[in-house]
């Protein structure tokens, strides 16, 4: 079946006051559709750290929820500067983030391995110079 | 531990959602780095920061947190207050300092967030 729901946003780069406004949207729209709790809070811890992520290291960008029969999807997709080495990048601790960044309470370098222990599967496709897609998988529950 | 007592506790002001003083919490959180709150999933807790901005509400949001303590005096915006009172999280400020703050909920028995309850 072809059933699915999609949410878009588009992540202001510009304004940091606004960033994680497009996470607290989708944990609401998520509840209107009544599914699990435990679900909802994944997914939005998910792309709240994406959100943020595309906020403070690559100007903004697009974010898309999809919700369908087997589980909820999370593409970000930005035209950022791009991840130079991944696989450093997903360990704890490994952050780039500027004083400045972490005076607003980002930088522990805790986003990337936040977002793959919350879903289930997590893929990263990044181009230096060229910009980053995050897509991210949460499965609901087989009964 | 009920919100009242923590509030009592750390001569702390109420400033938003006074209707919820009465929820327990069962677990807590002194961080100012918002990626480390988002780490480990607690039950019905409490966030202790020195950080003042949006993201601290947003982040609690996301943890289904539902208290936030704001140490040395800090006052969060209107727009924070807005937000909090939105998704029914009590927002309180406390003279005391971060280290100070936790350490009087720890030694009266709110654990912190790795422990199971
Ligand atoms: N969308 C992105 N574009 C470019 N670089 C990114 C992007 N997302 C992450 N990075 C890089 O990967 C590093 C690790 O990201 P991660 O989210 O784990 O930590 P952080 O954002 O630095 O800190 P935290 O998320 O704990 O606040 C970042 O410091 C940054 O260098
Ligand atoms: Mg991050």
């Amino acid at each position: 079946m072809s059933d699915e729901l999609v949410f878009h946003f588009d992540i202001d780069g510009e304004d940091f006051t606004s960033a994680g406004q497009a996470s607290v949207q989708i944990k609401k729209n998520l509840r209107q559709l009544g599914l699990p709790s435990e679900i909802i809070r994944r997914v939005s811890i998910a792309m709240y750290e994406g959100e943020i992520n595309m906020v403070v290291h690559a100007r903004g960008g697009k974010a898309d929820v999809i919700v369908r029969e087997d589980c909820i999807e999370i593409r970000l997709a930005d035209s950022g500067p791009g991840i130079k080495n991944i696989e450093q990048a997903m360990q704890e601790g490994f952050s780039t983030a500027s004083d400045e960044v972490r005076s607003l309470g980002f930088g522990a370098g805790m986003g990337l391995p936040n977002m793959k222990r919350y879903t289930d599967e997590m893929h990263i496709d990044s181009t230096v110079g060229v910009g980053t897609t995050v897509t991210m998988k949460v499965y609901f529950p087989v009964e | 531990m009920r919100i009242r007592t923590m509030q009592e506790l750390l001569g702390a002001r109420v400033v938003c959602c006074e209707e919820n003083l009465d929820r327990q919490v069962y677990s807590a959180c002194g961080c100012d780095l918002m990626s480390d709150v988002l780490a480990y999933v607690k039950d019905q807790a409490v966030l202790l920061t020195g950080l003042v901005n949006p993201q601290v509400v947003r982040t609690a949001e996301m943890m289904d947190m539902i208290c936030i303590v704001f140490v040395r005096s800090k006052m969060p915006s209107p727009e924070m207050i807005e937000m909090a009172k939105e998704h029914g999280i009590v927002v309180m400020c406390t003279e005391k300092r971060l280290y100070e703050a936790c350490g009087i909920l720890y030694s009266n028995g709110l654990v912190g967030s790795a422990t199971k309850v």
